[in-house]
């Protein structure tokens, strides 16, 4: 990003444009006064909530709009020729192989009946014209550069035999085959773990560099921004609100919205002792009732003028290169920002019950899932029966009223020993204890009472609730089932705990398809406390919302919990959550606890090297933290066949600490070593050693 | 308290009238479905009004006007007894859409072929959430003993089961019925597989619900849209069975006025000149069949548009 390369002129021009759909309902206008420049070796970051038109923009730049949308307005430039108003047949022309895009879902984006090599190389023979000799060359070649292991293995596989990473690799290798000037990529690593996703950033990192491509990156997570992004355009509601450079935006944001999003989001290292998450209030309009000639932020804003609600403001120059759509962001001043009343709560000071009897103590429980071989003998039940071991041996134990947050990558087991505490799985061996109930057998055998005490918060809230019923019948059901209250009280209650989650009772006899994404989440939390648990099991409760919600969704969690004295279970991957929200941590790896502890002591040394890979491969939303760059290679093994002795030695880059470069983590069980009386690790790396590792993240 | 029970039924009822409007719009958004609604209308209509539509009983003979032409006195002629044929052909439909007659002195509204689908859609759902939601061996059972009966061509099964049992109206509705259980069972099986993997139904079950609650509270509702659909369908397809099975001999005891048995009848006179007694009542069938299709495919593909 030198001078020079700054003043060419920019690759991609995005001019005043305005996006509309049409629907049943007339035409809806999804994205308006939306401009930006895109220049060589630059990252031009897209970021906004769900609905706010991020994606609309791109689909927009190479027309893919779909058969109801149009582009009404402003202009787009690439490379200085105008895309808009153009046929397709003139489009194909201009674009030529010089626009390529990266999607979300690699599986998607590969056709599963083709090889790799096949995709590769019809991208060289249908754009360039050469033999398929020298397109495989080529192929292997650019398959090495973004570092795919065993390349010319990988040429003859189908998309389903590599992994996630991999198929994201192959995708972005096929985008950048013909060289184009300009790369568009959609949320390209929301689909993966966040180790793996670490991996695919620092790829787009070096291919930035080396490809002196442009590249529009959308995202709705800061922290990937903050790791890639060189520039960033916020959106809101189909505007855009501010857009300056990544350092600028996050060291000093000046729209009102900006800094609420950064309010969201708990930084690494944050507890809820120590710090508040403050939701944006209000929700984000739909398109049709976005306020017209005003500022559309007016309505959630907390510096909100008369103003504001009867003028449009314009983009104002900040500083140079950071621009905002504010009136009053010269006289903003983050630092003295308050919360609003609604939004402060005290958590009361909990009453050390110090009995710290642990109300679910779970010991060597293992669930296995039988798997049939495909052989002949299967048939009639006598084939070679093996097993997936989804939680093999795991123990753990949670002192009541307190939360315990369990972190691992798809696959490491957290879900299935979820579901096998609640009784939704049958487990198959081990011992699994809640207030001396038995809890190893399902909920089909389980008697009523206890049924009553576990019950759960699920992650996807456009199915957490029944389309088919309001939401008034579906929070007093379990009033019901489980005589929480007389009959004729169930309608009182039901509007109690509305009003506990924030709803009011005009909520009662609506459908779930007519609240948003956050508040139905709040109706399943709403539905969960209905019978007074003891214990509820959140899992992944916020991940599918977005930031702003997420934090008052986290607030609701809090405050619940302190009024019911309830003991979370809370399964997450996002790390920084975790540490926001839990009181105790256990780490997961492949049906194993690896680490189990105080957040604090899971968040600091003496680290478990999977820990240690997962916690340097969150984003952080802080473009100055330092970071230690720690990549995992390969992908999680199956878990048909575990590895021996520990069974992360496979992809473990700690293993040269030990004596013979780890021989005896191939061959022998870890033992468990107690940094303190709670804080355990599982590995064979002493603690002296481990002891003496530096901290993974430190403030910038 | 007092207060929001006063205002809650203000609040709800705009909704609900808001609510059915809005369905009904669907309707209204396409063509298709409005063709569709106006065939089937028409003939729901002029069933339920029949005796007002018509002076002549079905049954009422004519000696001196047999097989005539449409004139005023018939507007759509007669046939070989000198019968009224737009009598016939209204009273027939009767049978079909709003009436099911068990004997001579006692009958139940809503048409045969409306029944046999309602009937089969009992069955059919029933078995079909049950394989769908506890899967196992009750799903193997089931499935390959319906597959076993899919087998069997339509027509076939339709003859075995008359032929069994007897030709009756109630009877036409069994054999509606068991023909359609098959095909119903497995839209619902493979509904109730998608549905049952959401996560109200792990919240039900953390509930303790009793299976049949599940699937019956739970799941079927979920599932309405498209067996809704499906169901429109099959009323023509019942439809067109009865023409058949009247067509066979195997429909409604005549001398009642079934659309079949009059094509059967009117087959007989088409080359001695007088085609009408087996034209109406053919249009009648296809007239009919097409309406509900076209309403069902109007409707599927409204739904369909903007997801």
């Amino acid at each position: 990003m030198t001078n020079v390369q700054r003043d060419q002129a920019p690759i991609l021009k995005v001019e005043n444009v305005a996006i509309s759909y049409e629907t049943r309902y007339g035409d809806v206008e999804a994205v308006r006064r939306v401009s930006f420049e895109v220049g060589h070796a630059t990252t031009f970051g897209l970021v906004g909530e769900s609905g706010c038109g991020k994606s609309t923009v791109a689909f927009g730049i190479v027309d893919f709009l779909g058969p109801n949308g149009k582009i009404t307005g402003g202009s787009i430039k690439f490379q200085g020729r105008e895309l808009v108003g153009r046929t397709e047949n003139e489009l194909r022309r201009l674009r030529g192989d010089q626009i390529a895009m990266v999607y979300q879902d690699p599986m998607q984006a590969l056709n599963p009946s083709l090889t790799i090599s096949d995709q590769l190389n019809e991208v060289l023979t249908v754009h360039r014209n050469i033999s398929e000799a020298e397109a495989w060359k080529k192929s292997v070649a650019m398959l090495e550069r973004v570092y795919m292991p065993d390349c010319s293995n990988v040429m003859s596989r189908y998309p389903h035999q590599i992994s996630g990473g991999q198929q994201q690799r192959v995708v972005i290798a096929m985008a950048l085959l013909t060289n184009p000037a300009l790369l568009i990529m959609d949320e390209p690593t929301t689909a993966l773990d966040v180790t793996v996703e670490a991996v695919v950033l620092d790829l787009i990192e070096d291919l930035k560099r080396d490809f002196d491509t442009a590249i529009v990156y959308i995202t709705h997570d800061l922290g990937v921004v903050a790791r890639v992004c060189n520039e960033v355009g916020v959106m809101y509601a189909g505007e855009m609100v501010e857009s300056g450079p990544v350092e600028a935006i996050f060291a000093d944001p000046k729209h009102p919205y900006t800094q609420g999003l950064m309010r969201c989001v708990p930084k690494l290292g944050s507890t809820k002792e120590s710090s508040r998450l403050y939701p944006i209030r209000g929700r984000v309009p739909a398109p049709k009732d976005r306020p017209k000639g005003a500022c559309i932020f007016a309505p959630r804003c907390d510096y909100v003028t008369d103003r504001c609600h009867n003028e449009l403001p314009v983009m104002e120059e900040a500083s140079s290169e950071h621009r905002v759509r504010c009136f009053h962001h010269k006289e903003i001043d983050v630092a003295a920002w308050k919360p609003s009343e609604d939004l402060v709560f005290d958590l009361p000071a909990v009453e050390e019950k110090e009995s710290q009897e642990p109300i679910l103590e779970v010991k060597d429980l293992r669930t296995y899932y039988t798997q049939e071989s495909k052989s002949v003998w299967s048939l009639v039940g006598l084939g070679q029966k093996r097993y997936v071991k989804a939680v093999d041996g795991v123990s753990l134990e949670v002192p009541a009223g307190k939360t315990l947050g369990i972190v691992g990558e798809s696959g490491c087991g957290k879900s299935t020993l979820a579901k096998t505490i609640v009784g939704l799985e049958a487990s198959t061996a081990g011992k699994a204890e809640f207030l001396g109930f038995d809890i190893t057998v399902p909920v089909s055998a389980r008697d009523i009472k206890l049924i009553q005490e576990l019950q759960m918060v699920f992650q996807n809230p456009d199915s957490t609730m029944n389309p088919s019923y309001s939401i008034g019948q579906q929070i007093g059901r379990p009033l019901q089932r489980f005589k929480t209250v007389p009959a004729n009280q169930v309608r009182e209650e039901v509007i109690r705990l509305l009003h506990a989650v924030r709803l009011d009772e005009s909520y009662y006899d609506r459908l779930p398809r007519q609240l948003s994404g956050g508040e139905k989440q709040r109706v399943g939390i709403a539905r969960a406390f209905a019978s007074r648990p003891e214990l509820v099991l959140c899992d992944e409760p916020v991940s599918a919302l977005d930031v702003s919600v997420q934090a008052a969704v986290l607030n609701l969690l809090l405050e619940i919990q302190h009024e019911f004295h309830t003991t979370l279970l809370f399964i997450a991957h996002d790390l920084s959550v975790v540490r926001f929200f839990s009181d105790y941590v256990a780490v997961m790896y492949l049906g194993h606890v690896v680490e189990f502890g105080p957040a604090e002591a899971i968040y600091a040394p003496p680290y478990h090297p999977y820990t240690e890979a997962l916690l340097s491969a969150v984003p952080i939303p802080d473009p100055t933290a330092e970071q230690k760059h720690i990549r995992l290679e390969g992908s999680v093994p199956s878990a048909l066949k575990p590895p021996s002795g520990c069974v992360f030695h496979t992809r473990c880059p700690r293993r040269t600490l030990l004596a013979d470069g780890g021989l005896i983590c191939e061959t022998e069980v870890p033992p468990w070593r107690y940094n303190t009386e709670q804080h355990r690790i599982y590995c064979h790396i002493p603690l002296e050693v481990s002891r003496q590792m530096e901290p993974v993240v430190t403030a910038g | 308290m007092a207060e929001s029970e006063q205002s809650n039924p203000v609040s709800t009822h705009p909704s609900r009238w808001k609510r059915i409007g809005s369905r009904f719009s669907i309707l209204f958004a396409s063509k298709t479905a409005m063709i569709g609604l106006f065939i089937v209308l028409f003939w729901v209509l002029a069933a339920i009004f029949a005796p007002l539509l018509t002076p002549y009983s079905p049954t009422e003979q004519d000696y001196k006007a047999r097989n005539s032409p449409p004139s005023a006195a018939h507007i759509l002629g007669t046939d070989d007894l000198g019968r009224d044929l737009w009598a016939r052909l209204i009273y027939g439909a009767r049978v079909v859409l709003v009436m099911l007659p068990i004997n001579d002195h006692l009958w139940l509204p809503i048409g045969t072929a409306i029944w046999g689908v309602l009937l089969g859609l009992i069955v059919g759902a029933t078995l079909g959430l049950m394989s769908g939601y506890m899967r196992g061996w009750k799903d193997e059972v089931v499935m390959r003993g319906l597959d076993a009966m899919m087998a069997f061509p339509v027509i076939l099964l339709y003859m075995i089961i008359i032929a069994a049992v007897g030709s009756s109206a109630t009877n036409v509705v069994l054999a509606i019925a068991i023909v359609g259980v098959p095909g119903i069972a497995r839209l619902v099986r493979s509904l109730a597989l998608d549905i049952r993997t959401r996560d109200y139904i792990r919240a039900a079950e953390l509930r303790g619900e009793n299976p049949w609650y599940i699937m019956f509270v739970e799941i079927l509702p979920n599932a309405r849209g498209p067996i809704i659909i499906d169901a429109m369908l099959r009323v023509g397809y019942a439809i067109f069975a009865m023409g058949t099975l009247g067509f066979l001999g195997l429909g409604l005891p005549p001398p009642s006025a079934d659309w079949g048995s009059m094509v059967a009848v009117g087959r007989r006179f088409i080359l001695a000149g007088s085609p009408w007694a087996a034209i109406w009542p053919s249009l009648a069938i296809a007239s009919l069949v097409v309406g509900l299709n076209l309403l069902a495919d109007g409707l599927r593909e409204e739904t369909m548009r903007y997801q």
